[in-house]
């Protein structure tokens, strides 16, 4: 019981917190949040709402190949955006595509966020030699375009592994790849905001209590450096999605048969000038569209964060 | 404004109006010539580029018929002795005159182990000089195709390689060079004055040429390579180059808009097809364990059903292919339309299926180029979904050339399901039946053979076809064999896609069948 009211208290505080209402004040955060919102929905239940299902080859019918959408003459309403060269749905290969897109970026950010985040403790919290070490490393790596470091990690997995089952890894490859060119944002942010709170009476009093470093790291410390580490990862995540749609674009990401939106645009591109646009133009407006959503949502998160601000 | 910027300004106008009599030939490929060598690499383009510039002792027409070149003519004095009279006058580009001993020369140097042209003469034909213009050619068994792959042997001049130190060849894949990468010295109607890797090679017309009938009025080439297929295009469009290739087949209405340009279409000769992997005792990358499916002649001819020619025709190639029946395109001696292409038929493919014990199809992977041919990704994804409807999964594996093609081919042999073109560079059925079809062995034959196919049979007829010199009764040979493969299903023959080259209007030339442009037959208006 106590539990449930905890909760409903968490909820209550949730509403009646600064956060939430200048979250309502912006007319432009809430529209971003739903068309996120709307985005992730659509990419959960794409199974469900796909008219049909562009990852199964078997549903595929050549003659289909280049429909254009409904409202041409030649386009019928069983393909409401037209299909691409392959006769796959068009509508549905954004809704499947869009899965593998925020699929990879959250789970990309996710993996940089941990990983990030606990270096970023140890390197702040310790200090000496072991900060050294990571922070080099982190601005060796800082120096390298994201894409290029995620280009390589792809590249070295497929090959080191073998290609039939690099097919079968290829989304967590890219989930590591991705992840691995971002987390050294989290580290740095994090390990600043470390220095400032270890030196907090909090901190002091938890370390005289004798509690371990690794509890006083992520117990303590951790709630109270969260805050940045959101905005970061907010913006991390339209960096993801859109490190995922590049590499697929460049034709290293994700196997042909199975097409994100980068993949859908950059097959689509060869058919631009032949004047079959609707390849290109609408799977590349929801990327546009989902990458702009989110990326709004952190510029409001870092605004309604940022005490200066308040 | 002076007296003396006037004059200046009047003369430079004067000049560069001067050379109105200059055409300049200005044309695109995808890709670049690897080396001016000649015998560095056997590529069509990189054949057909030096054909300009260096000449065999015979040449291909703009209908591939053979005509004499470097050799006036040629006689067979008895089956395995054959003799070539050089033609009298000819100089190369450096001034030297073209003899017998260039012939001796070339002979060696082609068939030197770093040569990438071995197979245009075998290491068992002994080359004599007769005199300082008759050669003579003498073959241990008979061999009526022996100069027919010659017009892309190219004859170098022996003073020239001795002089730069040139004598051997330099693979162009490998990492050294040597003065004949670079530099050429031919008797062609062109000759080479710079060669800039990835960027441009330029060439100026021979005025010495000995082809008195010469056609084109040419005075300059310049030749750039531009990768990507909408630059190319729009080059073309724009005015950049005179002709480009290859143009996408979904470009190639809006160049026949354009009311500067058209498309030239035709059947090229290279014909695409399936291989499946028949030697193995269990397929690579399948969930079929112990046995291969392949080696079940039903499970062939169910793949061979279940693929929809007409609609890749439609649709991935927008019109342009010939669906084919035969491993061999129209204008290959030895094509006939006797031979059909067996019923795209699901429900037939499925009965085969279920009749070899695969009720429920089973999985395997497909090697596919996705930038050797035209739409290759493109086709092989339409195959995996063909073939999914009878219920056969396909993992596809498209990967570019660079690495495609060392995975499939020997010694790795790396699949048991692939795409693949072919274009016989005899433009005759044994050069197909041999690389393709005979069993796999040391000595040569069936070196692209990568599934292993094997009828002892074709290796019999094969070798019958190679020395047979009556014509009729080697046709009839070469009907047999393929009669053969065809019933076996060694192969699922797809189609011969479209050679599609867009040229600006101005410019006049001859399509080759073969994909091979040939500068000498240019005329600009």
């Amino acid at each position: 019981m106590r539990g449930v009211e905890g909760l409903h208290g968490a909820i209550r505080r949730f509403f009646d917190s600064d956060l939430w209402y200048s979250f309502t004040r912006s007319k432009v955060t809430v529209l971003a949040a739903l068309v996120t919102l709307a985005f992730i929905l659509a990419a959960i239940f794409a199974p469900l709402i796909a008219p049909h299902d562009p990852f199964d080859p078997a549903s595929l019918d050549l003659m289909d190949a280049f429909t254009p959408p409904a409202w041409y003459p030649e386009g019928t309403t069983e393909f409401l955006l037209g299909t691409d060269d392959q006769g796959r749905d068009l509508l549905s290969t954004i809704l499947y595509g869009s899965r593998i897109s925020l699929f990879v970026g959250f789970a990309s950010m996710l993996f940089a966020m941990v990983v990030g985040v606990s270096l970023g403790l140890i390197s702040g919290y310790i200090g000496g030699p072991i900060d050294a070490v990571l922070m080099r490393i982190a601005d060796v790596q800082i120096s390298f375009p994201a894409i290029l470091i995620a280009m390589l990690v792809d590249g070295v997995a497929r090959g080191i592994l073998p290609t039939q089952r690099h097919e079968a890894l290829a989304i967590w490859v890219m989930v590591f790849s991705i992840g691995i060119s971002n987390w050294v944002h989290f580290a740095r942010t994090v390990r600043g905001s470390t220095m400032v709170e270890k030196n907090k009476e909090y901190v002091q009093a938890a370390r005289v209590i004798g509690r371990s470093r690794p509890t006083i790291m992520f117990q303590h410390i951790l709630p109270n450096v969260m805050g940045p580490v959101l905005v970061i990862a907010t913006i991390g995540l339209a960096v993801a999605i859109l490190t995922e749609a590049t590499l697929s674009y460049l034709g290293v990401g994700v196997p042909p048969t199975k097409p994100s939106l980068g993949t859908l645009i950059r097959i689509g591109q060869s058919f631009l000038f032949a004047g079959e646009w609707w390849i290109v133009i609408f799977p590349g407006a929801a990327l546009a569209t989902l990458v702009l959503a989110v990326n709004l949502l952190g510029d409001w998160l870092r605004d309604a964060l940022n005490p200066k601000l308040r | 404004m002076s007296k003396k910027s006037i004059i200046l300004a009047a003369l430079l106008v004067f000049l560069l109006t001067v050379p109105a009599g200059a055409k300049t030939l200005r044309f695109a490929f995808q890709g670049d010539v690897k080396s001016m060598d000649p015998y560095s690499l056997n590529e069509t383009f990189q054949l057909g580029f030096l054909g300009n510039i260096y000449e065999g002792l015979i040449r291909r027409g703009p209908n591939l018929e053979i005509e004499p070149c470097l050799a006036e003519r040629w006689e067979i004095l008895e089956p395995t002795r054959w003799r070539f009279y050089l033609r009298k006058g000819v100089k190369f580009h450096d001034g030297t005159p073209f003899t017998a001993d260039d012939v001796i020369f070339s002979a060696q140097r082609v068939r030197h182990k770093n040569s990438d042209l071995k197979t245009r003469l075998s290491d068992k034909v002994k080359v004599v000089k007769v005199d300082d213009y008759t050669v003579d050619f003498i073959t241990p068994v008979p061999n009526p195709i022996l100069h027919v792959e010659w017009g892309t042997w190219h004859i170098m001049s022996k003073s020239w390689c001795e002089k730069h130190n040139a004598t051997i060849p330099e693979s162009a894949t490998g990492e050294s060079e040597n003065y004949a990468t670079r530099h050429a010295n031919g008797t062609g109607p062109f000759k080479l004055v710079s060669h800039e890797p990835g960027v441009k090679t330029i060439a100026v017309v021979n005025p010495h040429w000995w082809d008195s009938s010469k056609e084109h009025n040419v005075t300059k080439v310049i030749f750039t390579p531009i990768a990507s297929d909408a630059t190319r295009v729009a080059a073309l469009l724009s005015g950049q180059v005179d002709m480009a290739y290859p143009i996408p087949v979904q470009d190639m209405k809006r160049i026949e808009r354009h009311p500067d340009c058209r498309m030239l279409v035709g059947p090229e000769l290279r014909t695409i097809f399936f291989g499946m992997d028949q030697f193995r005792d269990e397929l690579l990358y399948s969930n079929v364990k112990g046995k291969n499916p392949f080696k079940d002649k039903r499970v062939r001819q169910a793949f061979y059903q279940a693929i929809d020619i007409e609609a890749i025709k439609k649709k991935v190639m927008r019109g342009l292919s010939q669906p084919s029946a035969m491993m061999i395109a129209p204008g290959i001696i030895g094509w006939s339309p006797k031979f059909k292409r067996l019923p795209y038929d699901p429900e037939a493919s499925k009965r085969l299926l279920a009749e070899a014990g695969y009720p429920h199809g089973f999985e395997v992977t497909l090697d596919c180029p996705n930038d050797r041919y035209v739409n290759d990704e493109a086709i092989c994804l339409a195959v995996v979904s063909m073939l999914a409807k009878v219920g056969v999964k396909v993992n596809l594996l498209a990967q570019p050339k660079a690495k495609f093609f060392p995975k499939i081919l020997a010694p790795k042999l790396d699949t048991s399901f692939y795409l693949l073109g072919w274009t016989p560079s005899s433009f005759d059925s044994w050069n197909v039946l041999y690389n393709l079809h005979n069993c796999p062995s040391e000595s040569g034959a069936g070196k692209f053979n990568i599934g292993g196919y094997c009828n002892p049979k074709v290796d019999e007829l094969t070798a019958k076809i190679l020395s047979e010199t009556d014509q009729a009764k080697r046709l009839k040979l070469i009907e047999e064999a393929w009669t053969i493969t065809i019933n076996d299903i060694a192969y699922i023959p797809l189609h011969q896609q479209a050679l599609a080259w867009g040229v600006r209007n101005h410019v006049n030339l001859k399509q080759r069948p073969d994909n091979v442009f040939s500068w000498r037959h240019v005329v600009i208006k």
